[in-house]
């Protein structure tokens, strides 16, 4: 009958989706969402199904987002913590991997500072693949969880325009939600200094802006990146105080932006560098929303993807 | 599969008719009015209960609540589907807790549905009865349910399809019996 389905076996990245399938997760999301509001907050629908947290890089809110999703759909889920694993002993990531798939998993939900590497898993790999952060790359369930955000005020996810600002060079965050909204049409601006927001980024359909102003000039969401000073952002511009005087939000800047614009940050938030602390509290910022969508959305991609035995790629 | 008519079995006047008997049936049944709601399962039977309720607060004059419940999380085949099905929107806005639920559903088949149906809605609350009423019972039951209310009873044979039409999105009221034209 030529009627769309959904038919990815992993979630690699945005740039893997069609619009068809981004329009499914959100949808599949907002059904997702009433459950969390429930006195008993559990559905059976991935009863018997064993997800495996595998995170080589420090992360509380994403690892425990995915936590908090499994346990709702009624999965057994194994936190895999790298820094007291045999990687330490000197295994390899493959080995790791198929050791954990002697245990029959069916889905692993990977965070790793190499790109790609979700990819590779899938390669040797039977079970259905997360990528929950991998690198400079992408963070897809991130891109999601904003668009879920996003549709939940504008009532639609198509025909806005959404300024990026900050560390975008280093971000897969901004990646993920860049190749996302180009895929469905709105137009994205990026915001911050040339050293973290080269001119490359336009060949993936973003404007680029030095000055924030008119960057965040008419659009519907203003999307805040956090200075990374652990990835050696602070080598990228002079100082704090000067990267904020230039690329800060604060209620100014945020006038710019259309009446109905709506800030929002993928956190952890830094008070005062990147965002004004009053606007970060104020009803025009969403960030704790993002927050609770992001166990909607991936609840979402764990239902969706089959989680049966795939064949490796390769 | 590709399918053709075999029979129209009900019209809008003889669907009329019944709607309006299973209203009166179950005010009948529940001398407690206000303690009763109704739940239409996705995705007929939420247009089922919608007629039903109209019905109920005509003759009554009261305000009916009335909920929407999706069950694909609660089946008892999700593993065995190549795609994961849709999953529809769960909207009960009252609390189940000691109430007298009448759930509804267009066709009641093998009965694996209302199964998945009441498993979740003793994951809402604990009611203090459950009632069913389907507008077509074809018979094959699997499991042992029984409607409390029916709009009609209709044998079947297992290949045939029942096809209850509404106005609401199928622009007509009428129960259509379908089979394959192919074997």
């Amino acid at each position: 009958m030529g009627e769309y389905i959904f038919n990815q076996n992993h979630l690699l990245g945005i740039d893997h989706l069609s619009d068809k399938d981004i329009d499914t997760i959100l949808e599949t999301a907002e059904s997702f969402v009433e459950i969390s509001t429930r006195d008993v907050k559990k559905v059976p629908a991935l009863k018997g199904k064993t997800v495996v947290n595998l995170f080589f890089e420090n992360s509380t809110r994403t690892r425990s987002s995915f936590e908090i999703a499994a346990k709702r759909l009624s999965a057994d889920l194994i936190n895999f913590n790298s820094s007291v694993s045999s990687l330490k002993k000197g295994e390899s990531l493959r080995d790791t991997v198929l050791t954990l798939e002697a245990m029959n998993p069916n889905i692993i939900v990977i965070r790793h500072s190499a790109s790609g590497s979700p990819y590779y898993l899938t390669t040797f790999a039977r079970s259905s693949i997360i990528n929950a952060g991998d690198g400079f790359h992408e963070h897809p369930t991130q891109a999601l969880l904003d668009a879920l955000t996003m549709k939940q005020v504008f009532k639609t996810i198509r025909g806005l325009k959404v300024a990026i600002v900050g560390d975008i060079l280093h971000s897969r965050v901004a990646r993920s939600n860049i190749i996302l909204h180009r895929k469905m049409g709105n137009e994205v601006s990026i915001i911050g200094p040339p050293s973290l927001v080269p001119r490359e980024f336009e060949k993936m359909g973003a404007k680029v802006h030095y000055n924030i102003e008119e960057g965040v000039k008419n659009s519907d969401v203003v999307m805040m990146l956090r200075v990374q000073s652990e990835r050696g952002a602070g080598n990228y511009f002079p100082s704090i105080r000067e990267y904020r005087k230039h690329f800060a939000i604060n209620k100014k800047v945020f006038s710019m932006a259309k009446k109905s614009a709506i800030i929002m940050h993928p956190g952890p938030i830094n008070r005062d560098v990147e965002i004004d602390n009053t606007l970060a509290d104020s009803d025009k910022s969403f960030i704790l929303q993002q927050v609770t969508n992001g166990i909607a959305v991936r609840m979402a991609v764990l239902y969706l993807l089959k989680g049966d035995f795939n064949e490796p790629i390769n | 599969m590709e399918e053709k008519i075999k029979a129209k079995i009900m019209d809008e006047k003889k669907m009329m008719r019944a709607f309006q008997r299973m209203a009166v049936e179950i005010l009948e049944n529940n001398r407690v009015v206000e303690n009763l709601v109704l739940i239409g399962i996705q995705k007929k039977g939420v247009y089922v209960a919608e007629r039903i309720k109209k019905l109920i607060e005509e003759m009554e004059n009261i305000k009916m609540p009335t909920g929407i419940l999706d069950i694909t999380l609660f089946r008892d085949d999700l593993h065995k589907h190549e795609q994961q099905p849709i999953i529809q929107k769960t909207e009960i806005n009252f609390s189940v807790e000691d109430k007298d639920i009448v759930l509804i559903d267009d066709v009641l088949f093998t009965g694996r549905t209302i199964r998945a149906a009441m498993d979740s809605i003793f994951e809402l609350g604990r009611p203090a009865s459950v009632q069913l009423a389907v507008f077509i019972d074809r018979g094959h039951r699997e499991l042992p349910i029984s409607p409390d209310y029916k709009g009609k009873y209709l044998p079947t044979s297992r290949r045939e399809r029942v096809n209850v039409m509404l106005k609401e999105i199928d622009d007509v009221d009428q129960v259509l019996i379908m089979e394959p034209t192919r074997f």
